[in-house]
């Protein structure tokens, strides 16, 4: 059984098992729209306010907003397993299970649960980036879907880096959801509100920028009001699928190191 | 009268207090997202007016990351587990007021967590900002007049705050799990009690309405008192309002409690 396939058994028994209470599974995801509404009417009274800001117009940060809470919620869908590595998988000696099977471990912590309530902030993501007037170009397109992938991959990559934490820490890590959260929460913007320790965070530390801020000019089709090259947004993406090769490897290294807890 | 239930308030206090590491954790983030949402919003007012002025704004932000265990958005994490265990039979079984007993273990959860946080964010962003040479970022001393006052909104909005998640307490037992009250709680208190935004900065024609309705009681009211937004009469009306709340909030609890109990049924074994 190839890796996909299996990956595709386990996604629709999670599937499935959500679906055994519809009710409930319905009731998450409405509550995942609703939050997510409450805060982008906050960006809208923002603008509200104050008109706009930094010489962009609230269709233009909608886009930014929509995109990477898109990529968020896609991505906290499918890496359930290493938000609950510590606590679940770690301190429980349950990981042991894992390393007899004659599977990756990734793969097997990417099946642990496809949560469908995500799937509730994805369709708002989606109704907020429909809002924005674009001149879809298929260029556009190709490069939205390529800094969507990579987008996924990077916060996939930092979820990971968080489960690799366990391994010495044998807890998960709060703090890391300062990257992640505050990665969400920073990429709504355009770079350009930000200091420049920050915007430097973003573009090379976890490189959030790179998938989401220069892409999404190309889309746009604006200059960067701070000078960067118009051929940046194409292939900053890479840098999302980078920075998942290295989690990848660093995660090699935590199990390398892991001696089991349970018993 | 209060007695028996000093008890198990002093008992959660103390053992919240012993997270250190959780406090820190927690003070990180909630440093580095008022960093993010001061620089949003900075750059939002570029030189517009607005309600409240910048340096307002700065203050109301850091307060409510430092008093963020105030507009908190689950129910108590050792009532949820009480739910699921079924521990809270246990609860039943003693002679004290069921509602006020796990009044008094939320409120000191929630004051337990607030009050070093609140303590380590006056550090940082009241004096190492301005000592940095950041003082156009810091958290600014209260409006002059305004410390009592502040004191007693605060006060009152932590009571309420309790209240609050008594009520979505009841809510849990009743339902039987968090996720389904926490999914609508948690997008109402981080909308209304000016953690997303100060609720002043919202358009001017729902004012009235985010004044009135009861989250801005747990938070928005004290720190409006804080930065200068309100005071005299004014400031008075706010902290009436308050108390409103809090007996409106606490009659609500006893309520939903009483009736959750009723039909009470205990899981595990």
């Amino acid at each position: 059984m190839s890796a996909l396939r299996l990956y595709g058994h386990y996604a629709r028994i999670s599937v499935r098992a959500q679906l055994a209470y519809p009710g409930s599974a319905a009731l998450l995801m409405l509550g995942q729209v609703l939050n997510a509404s409450a805060m982008f009417a906050g960006v809208w009274s923002r603008f509200d306010r104050f008109g706009d800001l930094r010489g962009y117009r609230l269709a233009e940060v909608a886009l930014f907003y929509g995109f990477v809470n898109a990529v968020f919620s896609m991505a906290d869908a499918i890496s359930r397993g290493f938000d609950v590595f510590g606590p679940e998988y770690v301190k429980t000696g349950e990981f042991d299970r894992l390393l007899l099977r004659p599977r990756s471990t990734l793969l097997q912590l990417f099946g642990h649960e496809i949560r469908l309530s995500r799937f509730g902030r994805l369709v708002q993501s989606g109704f907020v980036i429909a809002l924005v007037d674009l001149p879809w170009s298929p260029v556009g397109a190709l490069v939205f879907l390529f800094a969507f992938a990579g987008g996924v991959a990077l916060f996939c990559g930092i979820l990971i880096m968080q489960a690799t934490l366990s391994f010495w820490t044998i807890e998960t890590l709060e703090v890391v959801n300062v990257i992640s959260y505050g990665g969400v929460e920073a990429a709504q913007y355009p770079l350009n509100v930000y200091g420049t320790w920050l915007r430097r965070f973003l573009t090379f530390g976890v490189p959030i920028a790179a998938v989401s801020y220069y892409p999404l000019l190309t889309v746009l089709g604006r200059e960067d009001p701070l000078g960067a090259p118009s051929w940046l947004g194409y292939v900053s993406p890479l840098a999302g699928f980078l920075f998942f090769g290295i989690a990848a490897l660093l995660w090699r290294i935590g199990v390398r190191r892991y001696t089991s807890t349970g018993s | 009268m209060i007695a028996p239930y000093f008890a198990p308030f002093a008992a959660r206090f103390q053992l919240t207090l012993q997270y250190r590491a959780a406090a820190l954790a927690g003070f990180v983030t909630q440093c580095w997202w008022g960093a993010l949402k001061i620089m949003v919003l900075a750059a939002f007012y570029g030189d517009s007016d607005a309600p409240l002025s910048l340096p307002q704004t700065i203050s109301y932000i850091w307060l409510v990351q430092g008093l963020l265990a105030l507009s908190y958005w689950s129910a108590d994490p050792e009532l949820i587990h009480g739910v699921r265990t079924g521990a809270i039979a246990h609860d039943r079984l003693r002679p004290v007021d069921t509602y006020w007993y796990w009044y008094a273990r939320v409120a000191a959860w929630i004051m337990a967590r607030a009050i070093p946080r609140l303590g380590l964010m006056v550090l940082m962003a009241g004096l190492a900002l301005p000592a940095c040479g950041y003082a156009e970022w810091s958290l600014r001393p209260p409006a002059s007049d305004a410390s009592m006052l502040f004191l007693v909104a605060i006060s009152i909005g932590a009571l309420n705050s309790a209240a609050m998640l008594a009520l979505v307490g009841a809510g849990v037992v009743a339902t039987g799990n968090e996720r389904g009250v926490g999914a609508f709680f948690g997008a109402l208190v981080l909308l209304l009690s000016g953690n997303e935004i100060p609720l002043r900065l919202f358009p001017d024609w729902a004012h009235t309405f985010l004044a009135l309705q009861p989250f801005a009681s747990i938070l928005d009211a004290p720190l409006r008192i804080y930065v200068g937004d309100l005071s005299g009469a004014a400031a008075l009306r706010a902290i009436a309002l308050q108390v409103f709340w809090l007996v409106a909030l606490v009659l609500l609890g006893r309520l939903a409690t009483a009736r959750s109990l009723a039909k009470l049924e205990v899981q595990g074994g």
